[in-house]
């Protein structure tokens, strides 16, 4: 009688899922005190709401890495979500990301005239999204934190009513994410015919005490969800959109998703690829060398003759993916961390750059030719320099980042045996390099005598964020040993 | 006579086949959007499917949640279709020629 009874009661370990329920709840917080408010809820309520959240879950990760140092690995709610060191330092890497995000859309909102609280609502419950897919052990609650994270997103591209062109990104980045997503679910669909289950440890059980004799299922619903994941961290040939809708969307929102969207993909596919398929190593392995050298090389290629900063940042990021994703080919307890650390020094250099590209948009966030940064960093020396190293850091230069995090996933993928594929994404750096070197030419340039540049107004808060972004890509750049070694150890507490 | 579970997994894969084609060479958005809706249903289909052959609950309650996405990317996606639509009264994605594709 008294075991029935216990089996009846469910418990739900709220340490683990607290991050997304504050994130979820500090969304939906804003969302009832804006109802109530009586007039248009200030922004800066709205911000400091953001930021207060951040802070907050910055601080539950730090308990919860503590909690893992006595307990280690544990798993709630039926063993759908996961609580181990890599979904910590993910969640601690996105709520940074939010909080910078958050400071720079706050001063576009003045600037651009877009009043209200709706900005940080969506872009609260997009976070709990990307937190929740970080710490998805269940390719169905991969599915509803992607959906979480996209629903929001699509909105957001798309808050700036009066632009014609955020409209249009909006609609095509919800055709093809809508796409992407019912691809990634069909292929949970096909694991979970194969397998007997969508939970990735009992995937991972069933496959490594199984042998299938029919692999046809498997293989194909494998190559669904990986198809659904190139689409979200636009890996070519999935790219098409990226381009698009990082220039329609406005400049916060872009560096948002650059960052955000980023973490939280990765976070998934690792766990998917890794956790869950990592006995079909041999088998994915090549499917993710092809995508690998396309994704770089192209990305690197295709941003050469950009002269836009938001599309060149675009195919960049394109470049940046192929790159995070040479760690998780890797497959090995090194090349995560090396993934991880990536994503970790990645997500804020990425936000400061669009920091700094929203400021220089100017009223109407339309002035984004990389001619209109000729000479900043002769009239703007401090934003000018901020610009440049976090170009270099995207570049791979020493002493920032880059370097480091660029040399981790090279240096995993070289040891499981993959030195072509190293070489490969060493030239689409090389490659890439050309094209940072050449935006940080530009900088200091002379300027054009005839052009009248004005100088860039720098708000407090988006001078905070970018501050502290450069600062965190100098500081781990010149010293990433303490950063390394808690992904390191981020990824000994993996999934069971 | 009971029909046997791959025929209903050969419908859901055209079913997702006849979406995917659709969204990928049709121009309108709506039309692009009904596809999108028809690939989650056939999704729902295959879920169904395979938990009535394996007697397993777990893929049935996945159907509610892929319905309650479905319903949710409506609602937004709709949103975005008439904000489409007041500027430019089409929603035919070969007239969105802001962004050069």
């Amino acid at each position: 009688m008294i075991a029935a009874t216990a089996t009846l009661r469910v418990s739900i370990h709220y340490l683990v899922i607290l991050p997304v329920l504050i994130f979820f709840g500090a969304s939906l917080l804003l969302l009832i005190a804006s109802a109530m408010w009586r007039r248009t809820m200030p922004t800066w309520v709205a911000t400091s709401t953001t930021v207060a959240t951040s802070l907050a879950v910055l601080v539950v990760t730090y308990f919860q890495w503590r909690g893992l140092d006595k307990s280690g690995v544990s798993t709630t709610v039926a063993h759908a979500v996961v609580l181990d060191g890599f979904s910590v330092v993910a969640t601690a890497v996105i709520a940074v990301s939010l909080g910078l995000a958050a400071l720079v859309a706050h001063d576009w909102a003045i600037r651009e005239n877009v009043r209200g609280p709706e900005y940080q609502i969506l872009a609260l419950a997009s976070t709990a999204g990307a937190v929740l897919m970080t710490q998805a052990n269940d390719l169905v609650v991969i599915f509803l934190g992607l959906e979480i994270l996209s629903l929001g997103l699509y909105v957001l591209v798309a808050i700036d009513r009066r632009k014609t062109v955020s409209a249009e990104a909006a609609l095509k980045y919800f055709i093809l994410g809508g796409f992407a997503s019912a691809v990634f679910i069909y292929g949970a669909a096909l694991v979970y015919g194969a397998t007997g289950s969508t939970n990735l440890s009992s995937i991972s059980y069933f496959l490594g005490s199984n042998v299938l004799l029919k692999p046809g299922l498997l293989y194909a619903g494998g190559a669904l969800l990986l198809v659904g994941f190139a689409f979200k961290i636009a890996a070519v040939p999935f790219h098409m959109w990226s381009p698009d809708v990082y220039e329609g969307a406005p400049t916060p929102v872009t560096g948002f998703m650059a960052s955000i969207v980023k973490v939280g993909a990765f976070a998934a596919l690792i766990r998917v690829m890794i956790s869950g398929l990592g006995t079909q190593l041999a088998t994915w392995r090549p499917i993710l060398w092809v995508l690998i050298v396309l994704t770089t090389v192209i990305g690197a290629a295709l941003a050469l003759p950009q002269r836009n900063a938001k599309r060149l940042l675009a195919y960049s990021s394109i470049n940046h993916a192929g790159f995070i994703l040479v760690g998780v080919w890797a497959g090995t307890a090194r090349g995560s961390a090396a993934t991880l650390f990536y994503l970790a020094t990645y997500a804020p250099t990425v936000v400061a750059t669009f920091a700094i590209v929203t400021l220089m948009g100017g009223l109407g966030d339309e002035r984004h030719s990389l001619e209109s940064y000729r000479g900043l960093a002769r009239r703007q020396p401090w934003l000018g320099a901020s610009l440049a190293v976090l170009l270099l850091s995207q570049l791979g230069a020493p002493l920032t980042t880059g370097f480091y995090a660029k040399y981790a996933v090279l240096a995993s993928a070289i040891d499981a045996s993959g030195t072509i594929l190293a070489l490969i994404v060493l030239l689409s750096a090389a490659i890439a390099a050309s094209f940072y070197l050449r935006w940080t030419v530009v900088l200091y340039a002379e300027p054009d005598g005839d052009m009248e540049m004005s100088r860039v107004v720098v708000p407090r808060a988006t001078g905070l964020a970018i501050g502290l972004g450069v600062a965190m890509t100098l500081l781990f750049g010149i010293w990433p040993g303490p950063l390394a070694t808690l992904a390191q150890h981020a990824t000994l507490y993996f999934t069971p | 006579m009971t029909i046997p579970a791959a025929w209903y997994l050969i419908l859901a894969a055209l079913l997702f086949g006849v979406g995917a084609f659709g969204v990928v060479t049709r121009r309108s958005a709506l039309i692009m959007f009904m596809c999108i809706e028809l690939m989650l249903n056939a999704v729902n289909l295959t879920f169904v499917t395979f938990a009535r052959t394996m007697s397993d609950i777990g893929g049935q309650t996945t159907v509610f949640f892929v319905m309650v996405v479905a319903a949710a990317e409506v609602t937004v996606g709709l949103g975005i279709v008439v904000a489409v639509f007041r500027r430019r009264a089409s929603t035919s994605v070969d007239e969105l020629s802001e962004l050069q594709g």
